[in-house]
């Protein structure tokens, strides 16, 4: 194994210091022999981890392959991302979750920890073989119908029991179907004024307020999906305060983008759940930055051309997010390096209970890390984005920050910039 | 002049006034034995709908061929659009024709701003999904002026299912551009969020009707669909019809000069009583000419005419 010696970086933005890799750990000198990388005026953090991602493989390798999807990751500074199960055949079985945590592994860019489905097909019917999941070798904790939401109070209450077991988590898509049917966009203004029917905030905060409950009832761990509103902010806030063992994420795009954005009709900002207003933008940020909102998560869902170049109503939902998101959160928070840190890799790893991922950059520690650039500017261009598919929002902004380098276990899978293999 | 017509918030009271002289001019035609004129010989429009509606289909070929334009119907049934073709290709498959103008009538909102994207002709918006449609819009306020002289300082009362009408939402902007003011009326269920907000402060919302007519120059009856009972937006045909239905007593509270418009197809009995439909206060024929009259304006403007 190659050492290398990471010369004067950052860490955290604190001081200039040398950062010695060997043997896949951060080590103590002599840095005889090791690969010199220049690193002045860098900054390091322990390497990303993305508890939402959507890879698409099996079944819609035209979007995204595990492999693409990997070195987005690596190029957006990840060292771990969660697979969402909401694959062709959907990830409810031993056999689907083992594929996807294999082609990570062959593809050895990030590590892939699949997430397996709650229910049998996400049809929100009966109970996926969870414990036959969490027991395969690729070690499922967190479950989720993401997509959609698990409806039914009572089998929703039943997961959250079942996974006490095994230390599971379910991660719930918070939207109330019936409150969403025909839902194009956010109810509001702009809605009313483009004549796409609404997706009122209601369906998001009702669905977490009855989950923190049944959380709370049978003792169980949720975690709340992208969340999107002012309102759901303040129920995770009272719910955390009374104890109730929530987490939560918030992605990018909803830290940065409105529903005005829809007016044009370009379905590249067809998100579900929507983009809001901005005043939800405004609560969402300070609930990440007080800890009522744990962390950032992609979403990242990567859509062939021809379903996102139609009608807005005949688009899928979602943006493509990996190679991206560390930008948008500098762009939103500046450089406060420790609280990225925090809500971008050492939370989730905590919230997901993975070992080796989150850890302080400390001797001894696993070198799982990214180095980021954070003076220069980058405009976004989707023709030059990893991941196979190309509906990002930001084409043609920019934004700062730039991944210089990511390591995953003391080897590096992306240098200057560019991806390794 | 504006390049295309997908919103009647494309328009500022300068263009649509514009409009409205000209469709007078064009109107003075209909009269004349030869009904044509030679201004968009050589120039090919489009009628490209993927909604059936025949009313609006005709409306748009009658106008385009008074101006000597050669029309092409494109319709989305048994044609390559209903095996898949999506609405790129088909923009595409225009573009190579040459065509100058796009009438599109489409379910989804915002069609006619995807199109504009891709075609390099003009873009009418003839009706998308539950958002404008804004030649409707014209042809209702070319009306209300050649009945009541203006349009600055109306009271406009718009009745029923506004939620799902682009009828509706296409007249606010219109009419409150040139000057007009909007009381809303309806169920609750019926009349969308923050409206006021999102199309013109200039309007109002009611949920009583009685209370508005004695103040309206002009009560416009929307359709209401009955699918619309089954979803709960309202408890029945016969409570709807009491509550927000325009009968002979109802229309007795209105001023003397008012008007009464539907943009048709009425249910009549329900949002509209027979005689109320039929009386002299009614414009729903006047509507229909004024249609062509408005949409050969739009066209010989949009196309490069001079008025
Ligand atoms: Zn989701």
């Amino acid at each position: 194994m190659t050492a290398y010696l990471i010369k004067g970086v950052r860490l955290l933005g604190g001081d200039p210091a040398d950062l010695l890799i060997a043997d896949g750990v951060i080590a103590e000198g002599p840095a005889d022999g090791a690969e010199v990388i220049d690193a002045e005026g860098l900054v390091a953090l322990p390497g990303l981890v993305d508890l939402h991602t959507h890879l698409r493989e099996p079944g819609r390798e035209d979007a995204e392959t595990v492999e693409t999807g990997s070195r987005a990751a690596a190029l957006g500074g990840y060292t771990a991302v969660f697979a969402m199960a909401n694959t062709s055949p959907v990830a409810d079985t031993a056999g689907v979750v083992e594929q996807v945590w294999r082609l990570g592994r062959e593809a050895g860019l990030v590590d892939v920890q699949p997430i397996g489905a709650v229910t049998v097909g996400l049809a929100g019917k009966q109970l996926a073989e969870l414990g036959a999941m969490a027991t395969s070798a690729a070690n499922v904790r967190i479950f989720s119908d993401d997509g959609f939401c698990v409806a039914d109070p009572r089998l929703m209450r039943r997961a959250l029991e079942y996974v006490k077991a095994f230390d599971g988590i379910i991660a719930q898509h918070a939207e109330e179907p019936r409150l969403t049917e025909g839902a194009q966009m956010h109810e509001g203004e702009v809605s009313t004024r483009l004549g796409l029917t609404g997706w009122p905030a209601v369906a998001e905060e009702a669905i977490i307020a009855r989950d923190v409950l049944l959380a709370e009832h049978v003792g169980s761990r949720l975690h709340v999906c992208h969340v999107s509103t002012a309102g759901s902010v303040e129920v995770l806030r009272q719910a955390k305060a009374r104890g109730v063992r929530v987490t939560a994420e918030v992605t990018p795009h909803h830290l940065l983008l409105t529903d005005e954005l829809a007016a044009s009709y370009d379905p590249v900002y067809k998100v579900n759940p929507p983009l809001r207003t901005a005043s939800d933008v405004r609560a969402l940020r300070q609930a990440l930055v007080d800890g009522v909102i744990d962390i950032v998560a992609t979403d990242h869902a990567p859509h062939a051309v021809e379903d996102k170049e139609c009608e807005w109503a005949y688009a899928r939902p979602g943006m493509v997010g990996l190679e991206t998101a560390l930008p948008v959160v500098l762009s939103v928070l500046g450089e406060q390096w420790d609280l990225i840190a925090e809500r971008m890799s050492r939370a989730p790893a905590r919230i997901a209970g993975l070992a080796g991922h989150g850890t302080d950059l400390t001797v001894g520690s696993p070198a799982n890390l990214t180095l980021v650039d954070p003076s220069a500017r980058r405009v976004v261009d989707p023709s030059g984005l990893a991941s196979r598919s190309r509906n990002t929002p930001y084409a043609g902004t920019t934004l700062p920050g730039r991944i210089v380098a990511t390591f995953l276990r003391g080897e590096p899978t992306v240098l200057d910039g560019k991806a390794v293999k | 002049m504006i390049k295309h017509l997908r919103s009647a918030a494309d328009l500022d009271a300068e263009t649509a006034t514009l409009i409205l002289d000209t469709a007078g001019e064009m109107a003075a035609l209909a009269g004349r034995e030869v009904k044509k004129l030679p201004t968009l010989r050589g120039r090919t429009v489009v009628n490209l709908f993927y909604e059936d509606s025949t009313r609006t289909r005709i409306s748009f070929e009658a106008a385009a061929k008074r101006l000597s334009a050669d029309v092409i119907n494109f319709s989305a049934k048994g044609s390559s659009v209903s095996k898949g073709e999506s609405l790129k290709d088909t923009a595409l498959t225009l573009q190579a024709m040459g065509a100058d103008a796009v009438v599109i009538r489409h379910p989804a909102s915002g069609a006619p701003h995807r199109l504009a994207s891709w075609v390099d002709g003009s873009v009418i918006n003839a009706g998308d999904g539950t958002h404008e449609h804004p030649t409707q819009a014209l042809l209702d306020a070319y009306t209300m002026r050649s009945r009541l002289g203006t349009l600055a300082g109306l009271n406009v009362a718009i009745v029923g299912d506004v939620l799902h009408s682009r009828v509706a939402r296409s007249n606010v902007l219109l009419l409150t551009t040139l000057g007009a003011s909007i009381t809303l009326v309806g169920p609750p269920t019926l009349i969308p969020v923050d409206i006021a907000a999102a199309l013109s402060p200039a309007t109002k919302v009611s949920y009583d009707l009685d209370s508005v007519l004695p103040g309206a120059d002009v009560v416009m009856m929307l359709r209401v669909q009955t699918e619309r009972m089954q979803d709960s937006f309202f408890p029945s045909a016969r409570e709807y019809s009491r509550r927000y239905g325009l009968d002979v007593a109802r229309m007795r509270k209105l001023p003397e000069h008012a008007i009464v418009m539907h943009p048709g197809p009425m249910n009549r009995g329900m949002e509209i009583a027979p005689e109320v439909a039929d009386s002299t206060r009614s414009t729903i024929v006047e509507q229909v000419a004024n249609g062509v009259s408005a949409r050969m304006a739009v066209l010989y403007l949009l196309l490069g005419g001079k008025a």
